[in-house]
């Protein structure tokens, strides 16, 4: 039978079909850990007498509360300290591995799974945290769960899942010059909205979704969960195959050779149905910023803040009013002359080593806007390591901004790194609600080129406001393509 | 879990789409390792608003709350719905959630059901116009009643299931370990395991610091 790709995954991690209406019940391929939402799941084990059931498949890290200056020093804030002291006590009762700070393998989790090359096609992957879904990009079919959930998978490697309706994205053609996929997915929630993929898996296909990068395709379904969806997925292909190879944990010799054999079949089938479909022309998407308070509530960077008169539904028009009142915006007013405080370029979303290879290319040599705070901070240590080693952190001080350590940082501002009371922020990270990066904090969401650009002019703004010659960056460089793969000359 | 088959208690009506999860409750209360004790910080950024609903007198006692479209979305974070039992509710209605947050409902005793977004309007207008009247939820009967309005709710029937017999379902899942055993042996080799541990060499991270506030000029290293 025809199946797409993410039935394929799902029916080859049947362990008991689900009888009479109850859920199939699914084995678990990799297990992510998190000091935030693990605390009370090791808790029930330990009061029901039980094991973690497959060590071996699963692997904690520390990256929510760590803070992401001084981090030989002790956690100044008491509550987050006991959290994470909490984790590796529990790590080290129940024998799974972890990755703590300091560590050069520590990170954010779903930084921390792909480039150990634990992430591959064909997996399934949880985790206590929604953007789990990034781990989709290879193939895998990833989803956030809960903590109870989390402590069903400690105790059984297994989760009883309901079923899951599919939908295709699919972006057809070419980016255009100074969009990025993360353009692409804000179009993409803007279009459908923050409920639109509830209930399903989404499947990004095209040439567009083709042409990308690992790292770029990890953005895209990272902001599944913005648009509602149970996960994302992008059928694995030779840029999948190519960033694995080679990894620490990747398949070796045969085993490799049985791998690529089996992922190359992880394809949905030509005559496969899916519950819904979506179409975008990528030579329509432009930089994307969002003006409210949920993701889906975005525009071109080439737009004005909505009028909520002129929204037509009542329940959106309510929204936009006080979406527009809590961000103190004023309607109608051009994004570009919105101007922000702070510059936040990091996160699972936008925090990795081709995010901050683009963002230096149009940094370099220049300095920020007077009065405005960047904070650069790595996905994981190993991002960090790697960008020092291309001589990206000397261009980030010299350009003003600041170089932290890896972790969450103010994507949700559980550490030191918040915004202050009505302080507006153009953030690369995925969410918007109110008070996400600190009580009464002010959120644009962005791309790693917006947020560089936006860093340099102080107001909300593109490669095309840099006064550049059109078509060159600021080291003279052609703008397209953009490869972010190649390190930047210092 | 305690079993659920029937509610009655106090509506509250939250006239608002899309309460995500970090309005139910900020991050910064994410940081404690219990399971309770999270009452507090339920709604806790609104809940300074004199005029929220929650800080009027009539609905302080709600067990039962009436929501806009797309209720629970964002964060996977089960600390939501420990915050919503822990305040007192029992249920939450809405015209749609979001998946993550019903899943973590289910398994926590809290019954989040649909609503039609025309029953939900009826529903507020009765709770608004006279503050305090309460909302019966049956779950046998699959409705949701408040003075004269009987309105059909929607929940799956394997969560209604669990939720009438209030099992637990790691205890249902174990009794299939056989099957979970079984399959662990025809799992292929090249799938990965986090043990042994293989990683890049552990090179030293240097710690960054705090930048002087004269923010301008660079660093020196």
């Amino acid at each position: 039978m025809a199946g797409t790709l993410a039935e394929k995954v799902w029916q080859a991690h049947v362990v008991r079909p689900g009888e009479g209406g109850a859920p199939d019940l699914l084995y678990i391929d990799l297990h992510l850990i998190h000091e935030v939402t693990s605390p009370q799941a090791f808790e029930g084990l330990r009061l029901a007498g039980r094991t973690v059931r497959r060590p071996d498949l699963t692997i904690a890290t520390e990256d929510h509360n760590t803070p992401t200056l001084d981090i030989d020093l002790p956690i100044a804030d008491a509550t987050s300290r006991t959290q994470i002291e909490t984790l590796r006590a529990n790590a080290a009762e129940f024998g799974v591995r972890i990755h703590s700070l300091g560590d050069a393998d520590q990170g954010i989790v779903h930084q921390v799974g792909p480039q150990l090359g634990l992430t591959m096609p064909g997996l399934t992957v949880v985790c206590g945290d929604s953007h789990t879904s990034t781990h989709g990009a290879f193939g895998a079919l990833a989803f956030g769960i809960g903590t109870s959930e989390v402590e069903h998978v400690l105790a059984t490697q297994t989760l009883p899942l309901a079923p899951f309706k599919t939908m295709a994205i699919t972006v057809e053609g070419e980016l255009p010059a100074g969009t990025t996929s993360k353009d692409i997915i804000l179009a993409i929630i803007a279009k459908i909205g923050t409920g639109g993929g509830q209930g399903y898996v989404l499947e990004y296909r095209g040439d567009a979704i083709r042409a990308l990068s690992m790292e770029a395709r990890m953005t895209v379904c990272n902001m599944s969960i913005e648009a509602g969806a149970r996960a994302g997925m992008i059928a694995p292909d030779e840029t999948t195959f190519a960033y694995l190879q080679g990894r620490p944990h990747a398949p070796e010799g045969a085993d490799w050779d049985a791998a690529v054999e089996y992922w190359r079949t992880l394809r949905s089938d030509d005559d496969a149905t899916y519950d819904a479909e979506v179409v975008l022309r990528a030579a329509d998407i432009e930089p994307y910023v969002t003006w409210g308070t949920n993701p889906g509530q975005g525009l071109p960077l080439s737009g004005r803040v909505p009028v909520p008169e002129e929204i037509a539904d009542e329940g959106a028009r309510t929204a936009a009013q006080r979406a527009i009142e809590y961000m103190g915006l004023t309607p109608g007013q051009p994004l570009r002359e919105i101007p922000v405080d702070t510059v936040f370029i990091g996160s699972c979303t936008n925090g990795r080593i081709e995010d901050l290879r683009s963002v230096a290319k149009v940094v370099r040599g220049r300095r920020k806007a007077d009065g405005v705070r960047v904070l650069v901070v790595p996905a994981s240590a190993r991002v960090r390591l790697q960008a020092e080693a291309e001589g990206l952190d000397r261009i980030f001080l010299d350009f003003g901004a600041e170089w932290r350590n890896a972790g969450c940082s103010m994507c949700l501002g559980m550490n030191p790194d918040q915004l202050a009371p009505g302080e507006r922020a153009a953030s690369t990270s995925n969410r918007n609600f109110e008070g996400r990066q600190g009580k009464g904090g002010r959120t644009h969401l962005v791309s790693p080129l917006v947020a560089a650009a936006t860093a340099i002019r102080g107001t909300l703004s593109s490669l095309a406001d840099l006064d550049l010659p059109a078509g060159t960056t600021v080291d003279g460089s052609p703008l397209t393509p953009l490869d972010p793969h190649v390190p930047v000359q210092v | 879990m305690e079993k659920f088959t029937q509610h009655t208690g106090v509506g509250v009506p939250l006239r608002r789409s899309n309460v995500d999860t970090d309005q139910i409750i900020p991050a910064v209360f994410l940081k404690r390792v219990t399971r309770t004790g999270f009452e507090d910080a339920l709604f806790s950024a609104w809940r300074n608003d004199p005029a929220f609903v929650l800080n009027q007198d009539a609905y302080r006692a709600g067990s039962v709350l009436v929501a806009g479209p797309d209720f629970g979305t964002g964060s996977s974070r089960e600390h939501a719905v420990w915050a919503l039992k822990d305040y007192g509710f029992r249920v939450v209605l809405s015209p749609r959630f979001a998946d993550i947050f019903r899943g973590n409902a289910g398994k926590q005793g809290l019954l989040a059901a649909t609503v039609s977004p025309e029953d939900v309007e009826l529903i507020w207008k009765i709770l608004e116009t006279r503050p305090g009247t309460e909302v019966t939820v049956d779950l046998v009967a699959r409705t949701a009643t408040c003075e004269d309005v009987v309105v059909p709710i929607g929940v799956d029937d394997y969560t209604r299931w669990r939720l009438m017999e209030g099992f637990d379902d790691i205890g249902l899942t174990l009794q299939h370990a056989d099957d979970i055993t079984e399959f662990e042996a025809r799992r292929e080799s090249w799938r990965p395991t986090t043990l042994p541990a293989r990683h890049l060499p552990p090179v030293p991270v240097e710690p960054a610091r705090p930048v002087p506030l004269s923010l301008g000029t660079p660093r020196p290293r």
